[in-house]
Order: C-alpha cells, then structure tokens, then sequence
C-alpha cells in the first residue's frame, strides 16, 4: 500500500490517505478469512482438545454425557500407560536421527550436485524421487524390504530361513531402526533439494572472489557458502523438527505402531479413533504433544519475529 | 484402534485402510466438534451413502455392510437379490472397507446411518446397546426365534434383556493341520496339554515348526489367550475378567501366562514381525504342525482342492473340571440402527437374513464360515465346515473373541500391546499383569 512516488511522503503522514470501500471490503477478506480459518479450525479444536483432556468421555451422546476428572488422563498416562515412555523415547530418537543423517548428509549432496557435475539432473531426480512417495507407501516398501521370511533383504543375505533369521519387524529392538533406514531416505532427499534451492540463490561472483583469494573449496564452503545459507538453515531445522514430531504413516502402515514403533502420533489415534473411543485420554495425549511441538516452535517464532523487528 | 477383528478376511493386502486414517489434528478437530455438539457432522461413512436422500421408500431398506472386498460382497449381492425375490423389498447397500467400518462405528451410527448394518455378537453389540444407539428387535425374534439355539438367543441379548442383533454365520476358534502332513508323519491329534507340547516336541525334532504363530497384527494372539484361560479358569472366570476387568492381577491369570510361557519355544520363528497370512502359509506349505487361528482365517488360505486337506483339533484340555467345554466362536450378524427410515422393511429384511434359507445362499460361495440358523443343509459344507459344525454344537460355552468380549477401549488400546509385550519378554508377565490391571480399573471407572 505504499504510494509510487516517494516526494508525497509528507503529505501522506500529515493526510493519512483514506481507503476506499472497495480496499477495506478486500483487506477485511484477505485478513478476515484466513483468521477464522486458523481461529475456527486450528486454535479453537486446539483449545478444546486441552478443555477435553480434563475429561473422561466415550465420543457418545451429548456434552451433558463428559465426565470432568481434571488431571486423572495426565496422572494415568505418566504413571501407569506403558506406551507413553518408549512413545516419547522413539519421537526423540526420531528427532535426532533426522537432525543427525538426512540434514548434513542432505547438505552434502546437495553441494555435490551444485558442482555442475555430470549427469547432475539425473542424480537430483534419483534422490528426490523417494520425496514424491507417500510415508504410508514407503511403509508398505518397508514391508517388502524388511519382512523376516519374505523380504528382500534377509533373503538376499539367507537369513530367511528358520534358523538365523533377522527378525527387523518383529524385534523391538531393531524394527524402529529399519523404519528410521526408510524416513530417512525419504528425508535425505527432502534436505537437499532445499539446500539446492539455497544454493542456487548464493552468487556465483562471490565463489569467484574467494576462488582468486586463493581459497580452497573447504574454505570456500565455511567462509562463503556456509553464511549465505544461514535462512536456509532456519528452514531445514523446522522442517526436521516438524517431520520427527509428525511420523506417523510409516509404523502405522508396518505394525499400527505398536511393539517397539511406539510414536506419540500413534497413541493419540489409537485411543481417539475406534469403535469405543477414550476421547479425554486421547485429548490428554495430544495436549502433551502440543507442548512438545511448542518447545521447539516458540524459540523459533521468538528469533524470527525479533529478526523481522529489527528489519 | 486397529484391527483385531478376527473376521478381516481382507487383510491379506497388507492394510490399504491404514490410507483412511486420520491424522492428529483431524481428529482433534472431530473431537472438538463433537464437543460443541456438532455431533450430526456426516462422517464419510454416511456420505458416501447411496440413500442418504431418500427418506423412507416403502419399498426399499438401507444396509450399511462391512464386506467391500469382492469375496463375500459378491456373496451378499446374490443374497440381496434372493431378499428381492422373498420380501420385494429392495436392498440399498453401503458398501465400507471392514477395518474402516470398526473404526468409524461410532461416529457411524450417531450420524446418519443405514437401517441395518453388520455388526458382531457379544460385548461389542452389547455396548452400543447400552448407549441407546441399537433399536431392538425383539419383533423379529418372534419370527425367527424357532431357528436358533439357545446359547445363540443369548449371545444377541443387550444387557437389558431385549434382543439386538440377528445372527448370520459363525466360525470357530481351533488348533489347524494339514490332514496329510500329519498323515506322513503319523501325527495324532492331541486332547491334553502333555500329550500337545510332547507332539510339538516331536515335531519339532521333525525339523518342522510346530506351531505357526504370528502376532505382528497384534489381534491373533488374543485367540490363545482365550482358550488358555477357558481352560485352566473356565468360561465363567474367563467372561467375568473381560466383561468386569476386575481379576486381571490374580494368580488365575498368571497362570495362563505361565502356561503360554511353554509354548513359546515351539512358536514361529520372528512371530512378532509376521502376519497370519505369512503363518496361515507355513501351514499350507507344510513347514509349520499346526496354529491356533479362526476358520474364517484359515479357510480363505487353504481353498479349492486343499480345502479338504485342513483339519483341526478342539483346543486341549488343561484344567480337567473344564475339560474342552468352551469353544470360541465369533459370531457375524446384522442390527437396526436407532432410528430407521423404514423400520417394517428393516425388520422383514432382518428375519429374512435369520433364515437357513438365506445364510445358505450366502455360504454357497463363502465356505470359511457356517451357517448360525438351523436347517441349513449340511450337505453342501466342507469336510472343515461339517466338522466346524459338530465342534460348536457339542460346546457347552461359545466365547466371541477378546475384542468382542470386553469393552472395546479395553481390548485394542490395552491388550494388545500388552500381549505383544509379554510375549517379547515371557519373564515380565507380573509386572505386565499389575500394569493391565491398573489400567483396567481406571477404564472401568471413568466411563460410567
């Protein structure tokens, strides 16, 4: 809404221009509808879903049919609910896998391929590919590659058979890191196509700079490169963040999530979805998930508005 | 939660259904709809209704059926023609995904369901008769009562006493063989738990696996326990600890774990990561003895010519003052939701679908279950259906299945997971059993 030419200025401050109708009819729609959206699909569920955590309710009948039994689904979840501890235990292995596979080694390839390299389009295409996929159909690829007596990989290295068998879906202990083999593929793929994007954007002139500077490519790469992809960082990390915390497809599709694929996303679908559903417990578990989301999120909005007042 | 229902013959493709799940804040938002009363929101279930328009057609009846895959729906179709053809009354189908119909029950018959619909016997139809979603149909009853027996009038009573449910087909729980694998090796069926661990025993010296087993869907699992706990607490102990979850930190339960501890070693190897398909096929295959399973499983998996080759023992006995009383057998069959466009239609359809006429139309291409009403000629059964038969009928008890017999937020969420736990670590089973118990209580106590 500024004005073309910058000599008004003056008298625009000291004349405020009036909006015409027509620009208020369209600002109010530009603003208004998006904040009843969010307001009446997002925050206001939200809301409830933290007022139904306090309750005990089957999702039949009417409100006048909810128990209210205040912090009874908190005190069950953390003291007596077996699924709740590994649930939050494979959510933050999850977080930290992401954070330490698929982000640098996403970097890597991504400035590997930003070398103009031979066939460059084709490897770009290859490890994308995996991105296009669907979770849930990347869990039913698990399936395929995992499955003890029929999948590929034990029957590649014969430990299909009854004896020596590798059970990866099965045992507790390994099913969560044959899945997180297959999130992580899939996000590899996801990391560097966004450093690629970030990379293209770094101005090939200052790489020339620091070529004739006599830099080596490692130094180009921390003293050049690194800096110029500090907003593409922000972006990776959230984007990590948010796809650890949303899991969820992929075990449910492998074993419903459960015996050892415990996820946070899981639980809460387990006891909200369903003939009989424990509505308030449910609630309860989301509520936690929220808070969960909201530690790495808030930090996060707190930087970015900071960044954008002092802009 | 997902699908224990023992009845899922369509799983054998993986579970496309897990597609239809909604995410975290979907269903947060169904819940907060919910709350503000909103509860008329169509689920998807009603919305792809082909009758949600017509209100009340004399001439026709909604049915809202579970059986989208093309097996038992070509079964049904030839079944609604032969309704037409009885009552002239046509029959508007719904078809769903089975797991996806489960799943949505709920939101299902509180929106705006179909007359009738399919549905299973025991707790899990005697829940919603509590919560006054069901009509009864107990003006049906006086038609067809005739038809059944009495431990069949009793598994379709609400706990008020009226009737809500039309029983269809069943199927038994059981141990499963192949007939001539055992022939070979000169097996003997088994009726005590000695005499059934020595046979795994030597089996397993025969370099087979004696029992298929596989618990990856989590449902499969709870087969067993029933009967182990039928056997050594019998069938009274057995409906009291799943209709009341009271006793589940007792010595009586522990012992059943106890005595499912020995038969782990004979278990499939990596059972925790395979599906009852992938078991169902080392039977067929003739790598595995024998595995604890439904007919309505195992049927589907040994057809055409090998159909006759399948046989099974009742499961042995452990506790002689119960003998092998009890058998499991879960029963299918039909309901009238709470209020029907056109209850007279509704009602005739159902006491046409309780006749031996019309369950032998539908078993004519369906043979992994049998028929619920008398007068079906037997004839026409397989050699594994006949013998379903006589098994049932000398039962002095029929269970349905642990997720029909106890509260539904009870069998998936909690026993479930916790089976597949104790069978991960056999040793922890009183710490398992303390945890269910726990759990157990505040469940009962929290929905009143």
């Amino acid at each position: 809404m500024t004005a073309p030419d910058r000599k008004p200025t003056e008298r625009i401050r000291s004349r405020p221009r009036r909006l015409s109708p027509r620009d208020r009819l369209t600002l109010t729609l530009m603003a208004g509808v998006p904040t009843v959206l969010t307001v009446g699909f997002v925050w206001l569920p939200a809301l409830l879903s933290v007022v139904l955590s306090f309750s005990s309710w089957p999702g039949i009948g009417g409100i006048d049919t909810i128990h209210w039994i205040g912090l009874q689904n908190y005190r069950t979840i953390f003291t007596i609910y077996p699924q709740f501890t590994p649930a939050v235990e494979h959510n933050l292995l999850w977080l930290a896998v992401f954070f330490c596979l698929p982000a640098p080694f996403g970097l890597f390839l991504a400035v590997q391929l930003d070398k103009q390299i031979r066939f460059s389009r084709l490897y770009q295409n290859v490890l994308f590919l995996p991105v296009v996929l669907s979770l849930a159909l990347i869990g039913f690829m698990t399936e395929l590659i995992f499955s003890p007596t029929q999948g590929l990989i034990n029957n590649l290295t014969g430990h299909a058979g009854q004896h020596g068998m590798i059970d990866w879906l099965g045992d507790p202990k390994l099913n969560i890191w044959a899945v997180l083999v297959m999130a992580c593929w899939r996000q590899t793929g996801y990391i560097m196509i966004m450093y690629l994007a970030g990379l293209k954007s770094v101005d090939p002139a200052m790489k020339e700079a620091a070529a004739l500077d006599g830099a080596n490519q490692w130094q180009t790469f921390r003293h050049v490169v690194w800096p110029a992809l500090r907003s593409i960082n922000v972006v990776v990390l959230v984007i990590t963040v948010i796809e650890s915390l949303r899991a969820f497809d992929i075990v449910y599709v492998v074993n419903k999530g459960t015996n050892g694929l415990q996820l946070l996303s899981v639980l809460v679908t387990d006891n909200i979805i369903g003939e009989a559903s424990r509505i308030g417990f449910g609630s309860a578990l989301a509520t936690i998930l929220l808070l969960i989301s909201m530690v790495f999120i808030v930090p996060y909005l707190i930087t970015v508005f900071r960044k954008d007042q002092r802009g | 939660m997902a699908q224990p229902s023992a009845e899922n013959r369509q799983s054998t493709s993986a579970a496309p259904d897990t597609f239809t799940q909604p995410f975290t804040r979907r269903s947060l938002l169904r819940g907060a709809l919910m709350a503000t009363g909103a509860i008329a929101v169509p689920s998807f279930l009603t919305a792809c209704s082909s009758s949600s328009g017509g209100s009340g057609d004399p001439k026709t009846v909604t049915l809202g059926s579970n059986a989208a895959i093309p097996e038992p729906k070509g079964a049904y179709q030839t079944l609604f023609t032969q309704v037409q053809q009885s009552t002239g009354l046509t029959v508007n189908v719904n078809w769903v995904d089975h797991n996806t119909f489960q799943q949505n029950i709920t939101t299902y018959l509180q929106g705006n369901p179909q007359d009738v619909f399919s549905w299973f016997a025991g707790e899990r139809m005697q829940f919603f008769a509590a919560q006054g979603l069901l009509s009864n149909v107990d003006d049906v009853w006086a038609k067809i009562g005739a038809n059944y027996t009495d431990a069949m009038k009793a598994q379709s009573k609400g706990a008020d006493g009226h009737y809500y449910f039309v029983p269809f087909d069943y199927y038994p729980w059981a141990v499963y063989y192949s007939k001539s694998l055992w022939a070979s090796k000169g097996y003997t069926a088994p009726t005590t738990w000695d005499d059934f661990i020595a046979l795994a025993k030597k089996m397993k010296g025969d370099g087979l696996i004696p029992m298929a087993f596989t618990d990856k869907d989590g449902w499969p699992a709870m087969g067993t326990f029933d009967y182990l706990n039928m056997r050594i607490n019998g069938y009274d102990f057995h409906i009291d600890l799943m209709r009341n979850g009271t006793k589940w930190n007792t010595p009586q339960v522990k012992a059943v774990f106890d005595q499912w501890r020995e038969l782990i070693p004979y278990y499939s190897p990596g059972f925790l990561g395979l599906t009852w398909q992938e078991g169902a096929q080392q039977l067929l295959n003739k790598q595995a003895g024998m595995m604890v399973l439904g007919l309505d499983q195992i049927g589907t998996i040994f057809t055409g010519a090998q159909a006759d080759d399948l046989g099974f023992f009742a499961f042995p006995e452990i506790n002689p003052s119960y003998g092998q009383d009890a058998v499991e057998a879960p029963i299918d069959g039909f309901m009238m939701s709470r209020s029907p466009k056109n209850k007279s239609g509704a009602q005739t359809v159902l006491s046409y679908l309780g006749t031996a006429a019309a369950q032998q139309t539908w078993l004519g291409s369906n043979p992994a279950d049998i028929a619920t009403a008398a007068g079906v000629d037997t004839s026409k059964y397989t050699a594994p259906q006949a013998a379903s038969v006589q098994l049932i009928q000398g039962a002095k008890h029929l269970s349905q299945f642990m997720d029909r017999d106890t509260r539904p937020d009870f069998a998936d969420p909690v026993m479930l997971p916790a089976i597949q736990q104790f069978l991960n670590s056999p040793d922890g089973a009183a710490g398992i059993l303390s945890n269910i118990d726990k759990q157990a209580k505040t469940i009962w106590a929290a929905n009143g």
